[in-house]
């Protein structure tokens, strides 16, 4: 027995293919946005990879330092690093700024990283694609390359220039902004540094408040001053564990003896996927459901559309002897063509548009099989409406009168 | 070769029940022998085309017997369970316009039929081949449909009636769109096939230009068939 749907998509194969490429362009978009959607959990979990801790240690009850504002004394990674288990600890800061160069200004997360070296101090960036690590105290910084600096370039961060020593690669926050490293001390200054009319307002406030200005404590206004001019504070501590220690468990004795929050890499996953990226995790779910539901409506119209300009051929085959089966079938075949066909086209319209767009688009080939596989139930399922229309003709229809 | 043509005895057909009942057909009377070719004809609303779906299988009568070679269809209510099968192996359809598959090639046109029934592809073809070369549109068997003359479409949609070598033809309106000589045309084919086959051909029509053809004709009027001598005139 011939194919009757081959024959048919081979007739009219420019209008078979026309109408596939433009259910793929919709297929590619649902692509493209479940794209989107692992591409916001892999920055999460990339950000939580390349931090290299095993824990944070953050402000008590807060659910920092990524998700909530954290901060504890720079000086309490020293007690941290007493405790039992504990291999590594460093401080860290965090600020999400726009970072300056040559008039223009990109979206960074900008990173204080404590002294020391990648995979001894947690919080450096393990690989650089090129230039060198931070080896000076100031002024320095490594950049990912999605900020779009290269080395050499000069940097403004608040108000000071730093040079860019070093670029590194998927070194992005969780929502996708790539990183700059600076020396700590310097994000810290970074955090709290205020224009100098600020400063020089700070410090007449303090002058003129009688407690601070005494007439026998000399020193006391010129400490107090120099108190308020400098930023003592640090988001979180990045702690790595020594070998066969349970992160549950030191986690257990941080939070117990130096009264701060502990998030293991587990918590922090939760964290990050559960509650920083679930609103826009949830969004771009509507949109999947949507899609797939105007790709569905869409593929039934077409079927439907096309098994109508069939319907008196139909009515001749069935008048003719052809079984319901065979037209069912060949309505089937044609809808699972048109899919197969859409999904192609949507896979590689996919694929060459992922790197165009701004934040990371991750083209899982698990989603692109879960895609392909809804996309064959959904041409099965649109082409149940035309096959029961099919299957409703006449054959007396065939028939004059 | 095919029996005994065709047979139809009191057939009946009403439509709806109680005040709004219908009585298409009355009483019909019919019969045609293997190789002849009958008209059916009569005004519109007659029962024509009820009488044609009756015998295409594809309408239920309400009474009498339809017997298609040597097989009876239908016999005051009881009918053959199978009736796509019987569609496709006891008759052949011709209608007014050629209703070829779009997508099929002329051979395959014709040879869809056997390969229905479970033919092989390759016997099935040389079957369509040979009706096509004994109907003279050989030369255009690899054509689609699209690409044929009307006259030439018509031909093959005999040859589709014909390839299953069916003990009936149902020819409903087959010159309605065409003009006078290759109406003429088509009602000689009818006439060759059909002697050649041995199978009986009805045809409905209005068609004043053929209508003196038929050596017999059945007159349809208000659901009753009356039977009338044609002129059997010799095919121009």
């Amino acid at each position: 027995m011939i194919s009757l749907a081959g024959r048919d998509i081979l007739h009219a194969w420019g209008k078979f293919v026309f109408t596939g490429v433009g259910l793929g362009l919709l297929i590619g978009v649902t692509l493209i946005m479940a794209g989107v959607y692992r591409g916001m959990v892999d920055d999460g979990k990339a950000l939580l990879d390349n931090s290299g801790a095993d824990l944070w240690v953050v402000q008590k009850d807060t659910l920092g330092p990524y998700a909530e504002s954290s901060s504890i004394n720079d000086d309490t990674y020293r007690s941290i690093l007493a405790m039992p288990g504990v291999a590594q600890a460093a401080n860290v800061t965090y600020l999400t700024m726009q970072v300056r160069k040559d008039g223009t200004d990109v979206r960074a997360m900008v990173v204080g990283i404590a002294p020391g070296g990648p995979g001894v101090t947690p919080g450096w960036p393990l690989y650089l694609v090129a230039g060198r690590q931070i080896t000076r105290s100031h002024y320095e910084a490594v950049a990912d390359v999605a900020s779009g600096f290269k080395l050499g370039d000069h940097i403004i961060i608040r108000r000071n220039h730093y040079t860019v020593v070093g670029l590194t690669r998927r070194m992005v926050s969780s929502s996708g902004d790539p990183m700059i490293f600076i020396p700590l001390k310097d994000a810290q200054q970074a955090q709290f540094l205020k224009d100098n009319d600020a400063i020089w307002q700070n410090r007449r406030r303090t002058r003129a408040n009688p407690a601070f200005d005494r007439p026998g404590t000399p020193g006391l206004l010129d400490a107090v001053i120099d108190s308020q001019s400098t930023n003592a504070y640090v988001n979180a501590v990045l702690v790595t564990l020594k070998p066969g220690h349970a992160p549950d468990e030191v986690a257990e004795a941080i939070q117990r003896w130096k009264r701060l929050t502990v998030h293991t890499r587990f918590q922090m996953e939760d964290i990050l996927i559960g509650k920083l990226i679930a609103t826009s995790a949830r969004q771009i779910a509507m949109f999947l459901v949507i899609l797939a539901i105007v790709s569905a409506a869409i593929v039934a119209f077409i079927i439907y559309s096309l098994t109508m300009d069939k319907i008196r051929e139909i009515a001749v085959l069935k008048l003719i002897g052809t079984r319901n089966q065979t037209i069912a079938s060949m309505l089937m075949q044609q809808a699972l063509a048109l899919g197969v066909i859409g999904f192609v086209v949507g896979k590689i319209t996919a694929t060459f548009a992922a790197p165009l767009f701004p934040k990371y688009v991750l083209l899982m080939p698990l989603d692109s099989i879960v895609g392909f596989l809804a996309v064959l139930i959904i041409c099965v399922m649109a082409s149940i409406v035309a096959i029961r229309m099919a299957l409703k003709v006449d054959p007396a229809e065939a028939v004059g009168g | 070769m095919n029996g005994k043509g065709v047979r139809i005895e009191g057939l009946r057909k009403r439509y709806g029940d109680g005040d709004t009942a219908v009585d298409a057909l009355k009483n019909v009377d019919m019969l045609v022998a293997p190789g002849e070719v009958v008209g059916l004809i009569g005004p519109s609303g007659s029962g024509k085309s009820t009488l044609l779906k009756c015998l295409g299988a594809v309408l239920d009568p309400t009474g009498g017997r339809m017997t298609l070679g040597d097989e009876v269809i239908f016999d005051d209510g009881w009918k053959v369970r199978d009736r796509r099968a019987l569609r496709r192996d006891k008759i052949g359809f011709i209608f007014q316009a050629p209703y070829l598959i779009p997508f099929l090639d002329i051979t395959d046109n014709v040879a869809l039929l056997p390969m229905l029934a479970g033919t092989r592809n390759e016997l099935s073809r040389a079957r369509a081949l040979e009706l096509l070369t004994a109907l003279d549109v050989q030369h255009r068997a690899l054509a689609m449909p699209s690409q044929l003359s009307g006259g030439e479409q018509q031909r093959v949609a005999i040859a589709r009636g014909l390839v299953n070598r069916p003990p009936v033809i149902l020819a409903d309106e087959p010159t309605a769109a065409l003009d006078s000589e290759r109406a003429m045309a088509v009602i000689r084919i009818l006439n060759e096939m059909a002697r050649k086959y041995e199978t009986a051909v009805i045809v409905v029509t209005h068609d004043e230009k053929i209508i003196p053809t038929f050596k017999r004709l059945y007159h349809i009027r208000d659901g009753v068939t009356h039977e009338e001598m044609g002129e059997g005139r010799n095919f121009a």
